[in-house]
């Protein structure tokens, strides 16, 4: 049983070619078996009454635009009539006059409604502003201009991450998106091999390089030279970083900077090894934790870099695929002074805040040895520790309460130690620990432990026993400082939540078309690489008139 | 309060109204506050002493044609006496193209916006030539008004009556797709109207000789349409007057002196003005630029709601206006684009894909931008009574737009 349902839109004219078209375009909806759109002239209002589609109550004036559906059921027929506008107002192209310059990025914007970027090189105390109103638009944006205030750059990325946008820039220079280079950018093939660079020419040497050696690029994302600085902290990188571990073309990420701050670099080194990707890190003037540590690795010059990147190709990565601690916070308890030290080394690159009573750096230091804070690694062989007491590798207790105290900590969420085996030591560590751990993970099964040994096969305790006990009680069991940071910092990593609303991969993807705002020659390099473009022919806002401006702009913010 | 929902609420209404021409009455029975010394005029308030030479003509001409004054000197001193007022047509719901004079005893256009109930009014086109709105008013000038009001007028009304009105909305629409663009050229619209009125006609008047003379005057004046269409135009525009923080602007209207613009979130009677330019354009031959009058008239209502010069994309035929070629009229209305709020969902531009006209101009846009509204206008001679010289382009003073920005500012406090 068919449903017949109708729409008058009164008073309004179309041409009977744009009728025609929306009756097949209503025709190809789901359910909808036949339509009819006409003006209602009673010549149309005939051949629809010959074509079943007249319903009687239908009462329209010639002059009224008639719109009959009959579908397969109601809903079909009803949904149909609700696309009536949109069937109207679809277009089949773009309407870009090649020699129209628009004055104002709307107009750009209706002109070529694809575009996906924003390309601002315009004087900087302007630059802003028009960032903004491109990020109202949901454009991404490359900000070529330089001399935008922190507090602007800030407000600009803040905004851009809650709509999933990107604002590369100020001052950035050098990005390629889908094998079209923006601003100032090199010929490179397209490869496994996508770039998050917070230098412009430090991306430039990179991506040649990359393609000098035969391998190539997916993405080299610029972030600007701010971004790695604490005020802006990285939220360009931060969700480049995101976007580039989703895409499945990007098989290993090549992160490069000048000198970052110290917390920003930690954040990121962590961000990069929850991407469960390769990442080249080349932080320039940035002391690296070791050469590679799990997933990462640390190079030492850009063309290094790039060599790094193009040899691991795509070589399988380590990935840990077990969930993220549960718990936020670290506490590692050492007998071993160097084991403490070594571990420390290579945690601090990703792991903040870390607290020690052994720091590396001075602000690492724990303020009351016996109370942890946050990641907090402690050497229990320490002098403080051993007055009037045996050293914690011949003697568990200390050890045993403090692991009951940090368990009582609700934020703990893996406990850290290492068992050193051999002559001198005691007999059984295992023995003693091992029920400690399951009576602590009886009650916190949220605690996972995490145990470093050190021994051989020879030495007195029968090695195989004591890691057959320790894992028995739950503990993961590593015999290398190297791998247990390795293992720590990717559980540990996984833990970053994302803060963004994340960049929409399918659109990056999409063929880049581009609105030019400021120098002409990123408008016609970006026709020269085959991309759709439009140029908006620029002008200070009310003609430089600061009193106008400035009204305009309150009237602006003013919602 | 937020600009730009404003905005939208005020280009909505622009958009929605449907105005349906549903009578021909005299002015004095029909428009508000009409009386029969009041004598309306295209444009923003002015008094007789800055008054132009065609708006100085056409009032002398209303006077002799209301019997109020025999001859020119009379009327002058009838004036100077302060016997007679002047009032913008705006006031009154009236649209007038060039000097737009409409007095009490005329025979006006009754256009209703059935979608928000407001009225407007316009008197009847008089086509080419010696005419009363270029400020002519010679015997054969008023012989002429006298048969439009006693003769034409009386057949509209009656016509009119039989009728459930005629849609403007469609009727422009139509005429946009037949290669008009509503002010400068109405060639299509103005024998959709006759198409429209004919049968109507026919039924109401008696003699044959008469209603021949009647469609033969419909239908050699490409500009019958004109009037009727300001109308629907105005009726657009002041439904979308009075929104409360809006920025768009819902009249622009010259006097031949002054050219004046108002704003839906300011006053009803608050007008912005600057010195009118004189249009560019195409002369008719004899004439030339130094003949040309201030831009004068209220025929830029048309632009106001959307189309006119802002839809010069679908009107090749008068290209030449804007440059010469149909690309520089595709321009034209891209550059409209800019500065207004809308795409009409109503007037569309097949050359465009039928992307719907500019409408509804915010002055934000046109002060941050720079970009003054276009405007297609007939140009007037400078001296009463000589009438059209040549068509062209005229754009309005930025200044008003900035003073309106300055007002608005005061008012809303920012």
């Amino acid at each position: 049983m068919s449903v017949i349902k109708w729409n008058i839109r009164a008073g309004a004219y179309y041409d009977s070619v744009v009728l025609m078209q929306l009756q097949r375009g209503l025709v190809g909806l789901p359910g909808i078996i036949d339509a009819g759109v006409v003006m209602a002239t009673p010549a149309n209002r005939e051949l629809l009454l010959a074509n079943n589609l007249l319903p009687d109550d239908a009462n329209a004036n010639p002059d009224d635009m008639l719109i009959v559906v009959k579908a397969d059921d109601e809903k079909s027929a009803l949904d149909a009539i609700d696309k009536v506008d949109e069937l109207l107002t679809r277009r089949k192209s773009a309407t870009v006059s090649e020699d129209f310059r628009p004055r104002s990025l709307n107009a750009a914007a209706r002109q070529l409604p694809d575009a996906n970027w924003v390309l601002i090189s315009v004087p900087g105390r302007y630059a802003a502003g028009v960032a903004r109103e491109a990020l109202d638009l949901g454009k991404h944006v490359f900000l070529y201009s330089d001399n935008v205030s922190l507090e602007d750059e800030i407000a600009l990325k803040k905004t851009a991450c809650e709509k999933g946008l990107l604002v590369m820039g100020p001052d950035c220079g050098t990005a390629i998106i889908n094998g079209i280079g923006l601003g100032f950018a090199n010929r490179v093939r397209r490869g496994p091999i996508g770039i998050v660079g917070a230098s412009g020419t430090g991306t430039q040497a990179v991506t040649a390089h990359i393609h000098n050696l035969g391998s190539g690029i997916t993405h080299a994302i610029g972030t600007g030279g701010r971004d790695l600085k604490s005020d802006v902290s990285a939220i360009t990188a931060h969700q480049s970083l995101d976007l580039l571990s989703r895409d499945p073309e990007t098989k290993i990420i090549v992160l490069v900077s000048k000198p970052p701050s110290a917390d920003v670099a930690t954040g990121l080194i962590s961000a990069a090894q929850a991407t469960g990707k390769p990442v080249v890190i080349y932080f320039i003037g940035y002391p690296s934790p070791s050469r590679r540590v799990g997933n990462l690795h640390f190079a030492i010059s850009l063309s290094e870099a790039a060599e790094i990147a193009v040899r691991v190709g795509d070589q399988e990565s380590k990935n840990i695929e077990e969930p993220p601690v549960a718990n936020l916070n670290l506490r590692g308890l050492f007998s071993g002074g160097t084991l403490a030290y070594e571990t420390m080394i290579g945690l601090q690159a990703g792991i903040t805040p870390l607290y020690s009573n052994a720091p590396i750096t001075d602000n690492q230091l724990l303020k009351d040895p016996l109370k942890s804070e946050a990641h907090t690694i402690i050497d229990l062989g320490d002098e403080f520790f051993m007055v009037g007491r045996l050293h914690p590798m011949i003697d568990n207790d200390l050890r045993i309460r403090r692991m009951k105290q940090e368990a009582a900590d609700p934020e703990v969420g893996m406990i850290l130690f290492d068992v050193v085996l051999g002559e001198g030591s005691h007999l059984d560590p295992a023995g003693e620990l091992g029920p400690v751990i399951k009576e602590i993970r009886d009650k916190r099964p949220d605690i996972e432990f995490v145990a470093m040994v050190i021994g051989t096969d020879d030495d007195p305790q029968d090695i195989h026993s004591q890691i057959e006990q320790l894992k028995e009680s739950g503990a993961e069991i590593f015999r290398t400082a190297a791998e247990t940071v390795e293992y720590i910092s990717l559980r540990m990593s996984k833990n970053n939540k994302q803060k963004y609303a994340p960049v929409n991969l399918e659109q990056l993807k999409r063929p880049l078309a581009g609105i030019n705002v400021g120098l002409e020659s990123f408008y016609e390099s970006l026709i020269t690489q085959g991309a759709q473009a439009v140029h908006v022919e620029w002008r200070p806002p009310a003609g430089g008139n600061e009193k106008m401006a400035a009204l305009l702009s309150k009237m602006k913010s003013k919602k | 309060m937020d600009i730009d929902t404003a905005n939208d609420t005020a280009v909505e209404k622009i958009m929605n109204a449907r105005p349906i021409l549903k009578a021909v009455a005299t002015a004095r029975d029909v428009i508000p506050g009409m009386k029969d010394n009041l004598f309306l005029h295209a444009g923003p308030p002015i008094e007789w002493a800055r008054m132009s030479g065609p708006l100085r003509g056409a009032i002398i001409g209303a006077m002799l044609f209301e019997g109020m004054a025999k001859s020119e000197a009379e009327a002058t001193a009838m004036v100077e006496r302060g016997e007679v007022e002047f009032d913008s047509c705006h006031h009154h719901g009236t649209v007038g193209p060039m000097a737009g004079v409409t007095s009490a005893s005329m025979k006006v256009y009754v256009v209703e916006n059935v979608e928000h109930g407001n009225k407007s009014f316009s008197n009847l086109n008089e086509g080419y030539g010696k005419v009363l709105r270029y400020g002519a008013y010679s015997d054969d000038v008023l012989k002429k008004l006298h048969w439009m009001n006693d003769v034409l007028g009386v057949a509209l009304a009656d016509a009119l009556a039989k009728s459930d009105g005629l849609d403007l909305r469609a009727l422009i629409a139509e005429a946009l797709h037949m290669g008009d663009e509503g002010h400068n050229r109405n060639k299509a619209g103005s024998l959709i109207f006759l198409k429209l009125l004919s049968p109507l006609i026919a039924n109401v008047v008696k003699k044959a000789e008469v209603e021949s003379e009647i469609l033969q005057f419909l239908g050699d004046n490409a500009l019958s349409v004109l009037n009727p269409v300001m109308a629907a135009c105005k009726a657009m525009t002041d439904a979308a007057h009075g929104v409360e923080g809006s920025t768009i602007v819902t009249t622009m209207a010259r006097n031949g002196t002054d050219f004046g613009i108002r704003v839906s979130g300011l006053g009803e009677t608050q007008w912005f003005t600057a010195p009118a330019e004189i249009p560019v354009g195409l002369f008719f031959s004899g004439f030339t630029q130094d003949d040309a009058n201030p831009d004068i008239g209220d025929s830029a209502i048309t632009e106001t709601a959307g189309i006119g010069g802002f839809a010069m994309a679908t009107a090749p035929a008068i290209v030449t206006f804007v440059g010469g070629t149909p690309k520089d009229a595709m321009n034209a209305t891209l550059e409209m684009y800019e500065i207004t709020t809308g795409e009409s969902k109503f007037f569309t531009m097949p050359s465009l894909d039928f992307r719907g006209t500019p409408t509804g101009i915010d002055v934000r846009k046109v002060v941050e931008l720079g970009i003054t509204p276009r405007i297609n206008t007939g140009i007037a001679h400078k001296n009463a009574g000589v009438g059209q010289v040549g068509a062209g382009l005229v754009r309005p003073p930025l200044a008003i737009f900035e003073q309106a920005l300055l007002a608005y500012a005061e008012k809303y406090n920012l």
